[in-house]
């Protein structure tokens, strides 16, 4: 954003009372981890409001002052803490090179408009960083994971050695158990065959009827829709308990063919809502002109609508797919031990025996669904594009 | 069309003469019918693979065949016993209990009975158990007595004349076709094959009681044991009912006109029965299991008679079925209610803390510019996108004593090493990891709804002197609001159903009435209790998502594209 409000250098009084504060709460967490908090507190103060003053004043270039700061800080990190102070270290020093400038030079408020009182200022940060520490939750646990899995030991959690970067301390072992026990790739495979097969079921019923559904003229449209949609409303554990009852009733529980057609239940609706979607913006006119041509109904079908509404197919497919594929309460309730998927071995792996093995086949799941992610947005952008509509 | 039409401004015809109104009612008619073969397949589809079991388990919830099946002629003596007047019923309840009892038992069906009247009465699965196994001796000593009598009684060829009847009777199908039903109530299997006997219709006249008995133990062993009847002598309950039959003067009167094969023997046993033990089955009942003697055993059999009950849903409750209608359970058997209040509070307050969440995230993800929020989006979607048992997982990771959280504190000395934070199994666990899960639930309604508020309308306000709070509550939060109601009703909606999470991370003070569900369904086998606690699961979410349509409409379901 362009620059809303000219600015000047502030005083030293309160960028470096700022930087004095900032530097006291990241002594205090070193002091701490060190053994003396107190200790910890003055000397992070006092270094930080003596290197504020100091860069500003005596150091004619921002960027030599702030690899400087950077370099200093790292070294103290190493000197501290090894391998794992340095990275601390180098984030700390980074940061306060950055945050004295930032102050020194008034650029926290460069972007914002120039009527906000001070406290307004405080508080447009202050809520920036309140964001940030959501994003934090969202996204810690999934990154925490993938390192994790590297882990030489049976732990869950990071050793000494991984803390110190010793290559010792990773290895690839639970990715080799996950390829090789006959468990995990039995469920692999079983999740496999299952997933393809139950998402061919929705697509193909599920495209026909938003066909039907996208016509002018549906009697009882609203109550069909929620018939159909109704498999993604009712929670999946009554799903489950139902289909249990009603499966072993005709003989469908505990086999493939049973947890297959449960599947491609569940992942109708979103085949349902995305082809639809889709069908929204179908031009109709276009079947119409490909009668005209002689074209018959399947001709036109294939030829015409078929290619134009296939990015909602494919996207509402990969959403039927990643349901199968995702899907473990029912599969626990319909499929039998012949049935085992990769949720399902994860679900028993959690609850039963804890093996970092989950972690590895966690990342491979987190690798997966980033590039079904990227898929759906590349297709629903070609989709609106095809529609004529700027992609959002 | 009405035919009163003119015929100079006659209707306008289409191109091979039909009315034009006609040929686009038919058009219309031939549109409609294909969009309805088109949705047809699918529709079959649903209706087959998920409405009919949602409709089974509302069936099942109410179904209460078993006692009926089990006990069908105890269920019908019962009928007229008072239960209030503090007695025991009467001899003839017993002895229909004697009889049902010992096929139950000897078609191995009377412990399923006994599990299920255990969810009402505690202790009366183990009664049923330890009757099946000792009803025999009953009917041992009758079989002692006639066998004492004429060595005859023994042999099964003599049994299976005697019950045929002369060559020259005629055949009692009735009787067949009405044993056959009871057994096939009682076992669940068709029980259709031809067995190669049928009563002859004057001896099962005579001995009503023995012949039905008989041909229930014919059908049994030919069928469910592949053996003939006539190889082996029938089993005690036979011997019972020929002594129960004897020693009613009219048989004995009938008996002495009989000529058919085995009217000699049945003669002299007739006339010994005075010699014979005494035939009396509340004290032989009372003799197998004291508990017998308890009114309450038999009140259960006697309030759970009926072919469809409440009581699945008064138990989902914690209430019961009594004599004087409906009560509270004892206070230590009741879990549901709590449960429950239980599930609502932790909805309700996982509901929050994602709106407190995800409040200020779809604010900055609304106003910042398309590029910076695309890229934010991100961090939301990629969460949304990913799957819950890695999810649930990374959690568990987290939240361990010897996790993620608890190694950081350490190390950095916040925390001392013994005094770690139990953060995982209980309710905390469940609702940071389902916060978590369901965070990107609420922000993208939120998020879409926000979007389409102008910021104009906020400048707008402080220009007119509103402070910074007046201008975001007055204007901007009452415009967010329909964001805040589909996102918590879409996050209240999947919090009171989640079963995976609060299984893995909930321990036992966070576990929700789901995992009860899977409980009575796996484990403890209470099918129609899980039944009943999922359709009330079912009725509230249904009550939830009719509200949701009305607020947002069921076609405004976004996938978080």
């Amino acid at each position: 954003m362009a620059q809303l409000t000219s600015v000047s250098r502030t005083s030293p009084a309160f960028y470096v009372s700022t930087t004095a504060a900032a530097g006291g709460i990241a002594g205090l967490l070193v002091g701490t981890a060190q053994g003396n908090s107190l200790i910890g507190l003055i000397l992070g103060a006092a270094i930080m409001a003596v290197t504020a003053y100091a860069v500003t004043h005596f150091v004619p270039q921002e960027r030599i002052a702030r690899w400087a700061i950077l370099g200093a800080m790292a070294l103290a990190g190493i000197l501290l803490g090894g391998v794992a102070g340095l990275v601390v270290g180098t984030a700390f020093g980074w940061f306060f090179g950055w945050f004295i400038y930032w102050l020194y030079e008034s650029r926290y408020r460069k972007k914002i408009p120039p009527y906000l009182t001070p406290g307004q200022v405080l508080w447009h940060h202050g809520f920036r960083v309140i964001c940030g520490l959501i994003f934090f939750f969202l996204i810690a646990p999934i990154v925490v994971v993938m390192p994790l899995s590297f882990n030489a030991e049976d732990f869950f959690t990071f050793t000494p050695e991984m803390l110190r970067f010793d290559p010792a301390g990773y290895s690839l072992k639970h990715y080799k158990d996950f390829f090789t026990s006959s468990d995990w790739q039995h469920s692999l495979w079983n999740s496999l065959s299952i997933a393809p097969a139950a998402t061919l079921l929705s697509v193909s019923f599920g495209t026909l009827a938003a066909i039907g559904l996208s016509s002018e003229h549906v009697p009882f449209r609203r109550s069909i829709m929620a018939i159909l949609i109704s498999p993604m409303i009712v929670p999946l554990i009554i799903s489950a308990a139902g289909m249990f009852f009603f499966y072993s009733r005709i003989g469908l529980q505990g086999t493939y063919f049973g947890v297959v057609l449960a599947h491609a239940a569940l992942g109708i609706p979103f085949v349902i809502i995305t082809v639809t979607a889709t069908l929204v913006g179908f031009d109709r006119s276009l079947t119409r002109a490909s009668a005209n041509m002689g074209a018959g109904p399947i001709r036109t079908f294939f030829k015409v609508q078929m290619p134009l509404i296939l990015p909602g197919v494919i996207s509402g497919g990969l959403f039927a797919f990643i349901t199968s594929f995702d899907e473990v309460v029912v599969v626990l309730f319909v499929g039998s031990a012949g049935q085992k998927t990769l949720p399902w071995q994860m679900f028993t792996g959690l609850r039963e025996q804890i093996s970092p093995t989950i972690l590895a086949v966690a990342t491979i799941l987190v690798s997966i669904s980033i590039l079904l992610l990227t898929t759906i947005e590349l297709l629903r952008r070609r989709s609106e594009r095809l529609r004529g509509m700027s992609p959002g | 069309m009405s035919g009163h039409a003119e015929p100079e401004t006659g209707p306008i015809l289409a191109s091979d003469g039909t009315p034009l109104k006609k040929r686009l009612a038919r058009s219309l008619r031939m549109q409609k019918l294909r969009a309805l073969a088109l949705i047809a397949p699918l529709l079959i589809f649903v209706l087959v693979t998920f409405i009919a079991p949602i409709a089974d388990m509302l069936f099942r919830s109410v179904e209460n065949e078993i006692v009926s099946n089990t006990l069908p002629d105890t269920v019908a003596a019962v009928s007229d016993w008072d239960p209030k007047a503090q007695e025991l019923p009467s001899e003839p309840v017993y002895q229909a209990l004697y009889f049902d009892l010992f096929l139950a038992a000897e078609a191995k069906e009377h412990t399923k009975l006994g599990t299920r009247l255990n969810y009402e009465q505690v202790g009366i699965s183990s009664l049923f158990r330890t009757s099946g196994r000792k009803l025999d001796d009953i009917g041992k000593v009758y079989e002692k007595w006639l066998i004492g009598l004429n060595p005859a009684w023994k042999s099964g060829e003599f049994w299976n004349e005697l019950m045929r009847g002369a060559a020259s009777a005629a055949p009692d199908t009735d009787l067949l076709a009405e044993q056959r039903a009871r057994l096939t109530a009682l076992t669940d299997d068709p029980m259709q094959q031809d067995i190669g006997f049928v009563p002859g219709s004057e001896i099962a006249r005579i001995l009503p009681l023995t012949a039905r008995e008989y041909t229930a133990n014919a059908l049994f062993i030919a069928i469910d044991k592949n053996r003939d009847i006539s190889k082996r002598g029938p089993w005690e309950a036979v011997y019972t009912a020929l002594a129960v039959d004897l020693g009613d003067p009219e048989v004995q009167r009938a008996i002495s006109g009989y000529q058919g094969p085995g009217s000699d023997e049945l003669r002299a046993a007739a006339a010994a029965i005075d010699t014979a033990p005494p035939r009396d089955f509340t004290a032989a009942m009372i003799k197998v299991d004291k508990d017998w003697a308890k009114p309450e055993n038999i009140q259960a059999i006697k309030i759970y008679s009926g072919k469809y009950t409440a009581g699945y849903y008064l138990n989902a409750i914690d209430m019961q079925k009594t004599l004087d209608g409906v009560s509270e359970r004892p206070e230590n058997q009741q879990i549901y209610m709590m449960l429950f209040g239980r599930t609502l509070f932790m909805s309700l307050l996982i509901t929050f803390s994602c709106i407190l969440l995800g409040y200020p995230v779809a604010w900055i993800l609304a106003n910042l510019p398309l590029r910076t929020s695309n890229l934010l989006m991100i961090l939301v979607l990629l969460p949304f996108w990913t799957s819950l048992l890695v999810r649930t997982s990374a959690w568990k990771v987290m939240l361990q004593q010897q996790g993620v959280i608890n190694d950081t504190l350490v190390w950095l000395g916040l925390l001392d090493d013994a005094s770690r934070l139990i953060m995982i199994n209980n309710q905390f666990g469940t609702i940071v990891a389902m916060t978590h899960i369901l965070l990107p639930f609420m922000i993208l309604p939120l998020y879409s709804v926000m979007q389409t508020i102008p910021p104009s309308y906020l400048r707008a306000a402080k220009s007119l002197g509103a402070t910074n709070w007046t201008a975001f509550w007055r204007v901007y939060f009452p415009q967010s609001i329909p964001g805040i109601g589909a996102g918590s009703i879409l996050v209240f909606i999947l919090a009171i159903g989640y079963y995976i999470t609060p299984e893995i991370v909930g321990g036992t003070t966070g576990t929700f009435i789901s995992n009860r569900i899977a409980f009575h369904i796996s484990s403890s086998l209470n099918w129609g209790l899980g039944a009943a606690l999922g359709t009330i699961l079912l009725a509230a979410v249904l009550a939830l998502y009719w509200t949701y349509d009305k607020i947002v409409g069921i076609d405004n379901v976004k996938l978080g594209g």
